[in-house]
């Protein structure tokens, strides 16, 4: 948008975001733009996991320390759940590129979908790694 | 009268100033993260309590290790694109907005750099 030289008077604005009750395609479009700049946090997480194991083990093992940590698990879980939202919900967008999925109700209920599958996968994940099933590559 | 074309003096005035650039450029990474995330996460839970050790034997072998620097670019170059999405979007001062997504760049190759660079020295240990 250009810079305007002289600025409009402020007129008021419809209040869509705080009064009115959110569709679910809205509420997946904010979720979808939300977890993308989570995940660009994330891959200093990324970065500082690969720079630690470079490090030798004193390095690798007090990173390991903070993540195992209560705030450290509960920062990976938004970490593993931002990006299982991202990739499901990306795939759905990818589908509309190709034109599939633009009925009110396809899209309402793919929306649905894609907030129950992320969800599922995150916790999923996080089950299988404290029930013992994860570390198969130790 | 110009050598140019119409076609050519018009190209690139749009609001975005690139054509469908940035948005193909976004889709092409998108497709490409699909796979290489769904790895990401696999081998992720695999390496859950493991040892330096075991992490510096799955990160030295070259599949693993070029997958990850292949997640971990195509990761940063996705990002750089979305995030200059979102500052464009919200910021309509255009020295703020010119300076914002420049440091957003710079971040992504930074961050890149970095990642890559520990992968390599890892490879050669």
């Amino acid at each position: 948008m250009a810079d305007h030289p002289h600025k409009p008077a402020a007129r008021p604005l419809s209040p869509f975001v705080t009064v009115f009750r959110w569709p679910i395609t809205m509420a997946t479009s904010i979720v979808h733009r939300a977890t993308g700049v989570a995940l660009a946090g994330g891959t200093i997480l990324i970065a500082w996991w690969l720079f630690a194991a470079a490090n030798g083990p004193e390095a690798y093992n007090q990173f390991a320390g903070l993540i195992e940590t209560l705030p450290g698990q509960i920062v990976l879980f938004g970490f593993v759940w931002s990006l299982a939202y991202h990739l499901v919900n990306g795939i759905r967008h990818l589908a509309w590129d190709l034109g599939y999925g633009f009925e009110i109700r396809t899209a309402s209920v793919t929306g649905v979908v894609v907030l129950v599958v992320s969800v599922v996968l995150a916790t999923g994940a996080f089950a299988l790694a404290w029930l013992g099933q994860g570390g198969y590559y130790r | 009268m110009s050598l140019e074309t119409p076609l050519k003096q018009t190209a690139g005035l749009g609001a975005a100033h690139s054509g469908v650039g940035h948005f193909w450029r976004q889709r092409v990474s998108a497709v490409a993260l699909i796979p290489l995330a769904v790895w990401f996460a696999i081998s992720a839970l695999g390496l859950v309590g493991a040892r330096e050790a075991a992490v510096l034997i799955f990160l030295s072998n070259p599949l693993n290790a070029v997958l990850m620097a292949a997640f971990v670019v195509a990761s940063l170059y996705h990002m750089a694109l979305g995030i200059q999405e979102v500052i464009v979007d919200y910021v309509p001062q255009s020295g703020l907005r010119f300076a914002l997504v420049m440091l957003d760049y710079a971040f992504a190759f930074a961050v890149a750099a970095a990642s890559v660079f520990s992968l390599l020295r890892i490879a050669v240990s």
